[in-house]
């Protein structure tokens, strides 16, 4: 009783009073502090996170399965993270400091991997995408072609180029310019679709996060007693 | 003549890598720049912070990693350099663990060399980075010192004089968030600016930029869309303030390289679409 019947009541009396701290300035304090409280418990699910990743790793190391030696590249990774994060305690400098601390461990991390890493895989993404264009972008049937037409539209928008090849055209036909049209797009037609997906997510939080206050929804528990 | 245009539907990829590559590098080493138009979304944002009065107080985000430093970093570089030219007070700040170093670059690439003048913690704080995502806008809407307790170099904000009369996101005049992801800036929106009625600014990756267009101009008062939105932001600033023409201008000269990579893409694009209907795919299909 006790293991489904107090988080129940907990989630709903939480939710509650986070409900009505939007709606009621004076509960601004206690949505602060929740939002506090969130951080700890969130740290307290990081230990769990981080336990859970070296079991999984480990035990696909030990047993060889594909790609068991990315595994121990993970894990070597965590592993170098975690000491060089417990060591910084406080305001600590030398090999133990900050990010931003010249000869840090995670100075070292950063600069050696971490940046090298994330700008590569981020630069092959501008190969990926030519290649995939010239593949996908073909105009085999009505949507196919609206869709490559409001690209090629939005990729010279997007550049001078796009102005000036539509410089010459008068001024009542202005509106027929590739920057104007760009934004027609991007302001119009993306604006409508952008919209209803964030209405539709709004609604799917609303009644998702109504069933969880109400009790209706319990999977978070176990999925047992949903 | 079908055969060949077949061959040309079906190219190797690494002919397509070959050419990106030789688009960003022959442009990057020549030096290749086009003029850059400030449009009306990019502009709000110029307009906005040059009309602040001196000493308002901006909140400056710098929600992003190393990843997007190429786009993200002209932004907040130009948007710092105006601010500090209007000597507007700055609070730095990341949601982002890998924003460490991004304001750390803003210390040593403006704040040092172009504004050695300026005094930390009286006219610029680096509040550093708070864990939490969204939850620290929550807590920083009503009580701002106490989401960010100390400042970057471990001092108590609530000893410094820039923090005089903060207590509340509501105190500040501007939010300012370049961002490459979540928490970004519909998460200032939702949480900070639009409870607090304060305006909130944006930059983001060009991939992020049209799911932000549902904000604007109500919520969101102007949005800096990937490297054209960084050049936009780069001309309005040297057009206005001319001094900053060889220190402000990354963005305007990697939108060279860019621009000519667009232009390949585009031709791969018409020239995919040429062999599909030209050569046998098409007839195939319709028959």
């Amino acid at each position: 009783m006790i293991r489904v019947t107090l988080p129940v009541l907990l989630t709903s009396v939480v939710g509650f009073l986070l409900v009505a701290a939007f709606f009621f300035r004076g509960l601004n304090r206690v949505n602060s502090d929740l939002s506090e409280y969130f951080n700890i418990i969130a740290a307290v699910a990081f230990i769990l996170g981080g336990g859970n990743l070296l079991r999984m790793h480990l035990d696909k190391v030990q047993r060889r399965r594909p790609g068991w030696t990315y595994s121990i590249v993970t894990v070597v990774a965590f592993l170098f993270t975690l000491i060089a994060g417990l060591f910084k305690v406080g305001n600590s400098q030398g090999w133990t400091g900050p990010v931003e601390a010249q000869g840090s461990w995670f100075n070292f991390a950063y600069d050696a991997m971490f940046n090298p890493l994330q700008a590569t895989m981020f630069s092959l993404l501008a190969f990926f995408v030519a290649s995939a264009s010239y593949r996908a972008f073909r105009a085999r049937n009505v949507e196919a072609t609206l869709l490559l037409v409001a690209a090629l539209i939005i990729l010279l928008g997007r550049t001078f180029v796009g102005a000036f090849l539509t410089s010459w055209l008068p001024q009542p036909l202005q509106f027929l310019s590739i920057p104007n049209l760009s934004n027609w797009i991007m302001s119009t037609v993306n604006l409508a679709g952008a919209r209803a997906i964030i209405i539709g997510i709004g609604l799917g939080v609303i009644s998702t996060s109504l069933k969880i206050i109400l009790g209706i929804e319990r999977s978070y528990l176990g999925g047992r007693e949903s | 003549m079908s055969a060949f245009l077949d061959r040309v539907g079906r190219m190797d990829r690494r002919l397509i890598y070959v050419a990106i590559a030789l688009a960003v590098i022959i442009p990057l080493v020549a030096g290749l720049t086009f003029p850059v138009i400030t449009t009306p979304i990019v502009q709000n944002i110029f307009d906005k912070l040059d009309s602040l009065p001196e000493g308002s107080r901006v909140i400056l985000t710098a929600d992003f990693g190393p990843s997007t430093v190429p786009e993200n970093m002209p932004m907040i570089q130009a948007v710092l350099r105006h601010a500090l030219h209007k000597k507007l007070k700055v609070y730095l700040l990341t949601l982002w663990a890998t924003g460490i170093p991004q304001l750390d670059a803003l210390e040593q690439n403006v704040l040092a060399k172009d504004f050695p003048d300026r005094v930390a913690g009286q006219d610029w704080v680096n509040l550093g980075y708070k864990a939490g995502n969204q939850g620290v806008i929550n807590s920083a809407f009503s009580d701002f010192p106490g989401a960010f307790p100390v400042d970057s170099k471990g001092h108590d904000v609530r000893t410094l004089p820039i923090m005089e009369g903060v207590k509340r996101i509501a105190d500040f005049n501007l939010i300012v968030c370049i961002a490459s992801g979540f928490p970004g800036v519909k998460e200032w929106i939702q949480f900070g600016g639009d409870p607090a009625h304060v305006p909130v600014a944006g930059g983001v990756t060009a991939v992020e930029a049209p799911l932000l267009y549902p904000y604007y101009p109500r919520q969101l008062l102007g949005l800096m869309g990937g490297l054209q939105g960084a050049a936009e932001y780069e001309a309005a600033l040297v057009k206005q303030y001319p001094e900053y023409a060889s220190r402000s201008e990354e963005a305007i000269q990697r939108m060279g390289p860019q621009t000519v990579a667009h232009l390949v893409i585009i031709a791969f694009i018409v020239l995919g679409n040429v062999a599909f209907f030209t050569g046998g795919e098409w007839r195939r299909r319709r028959t």
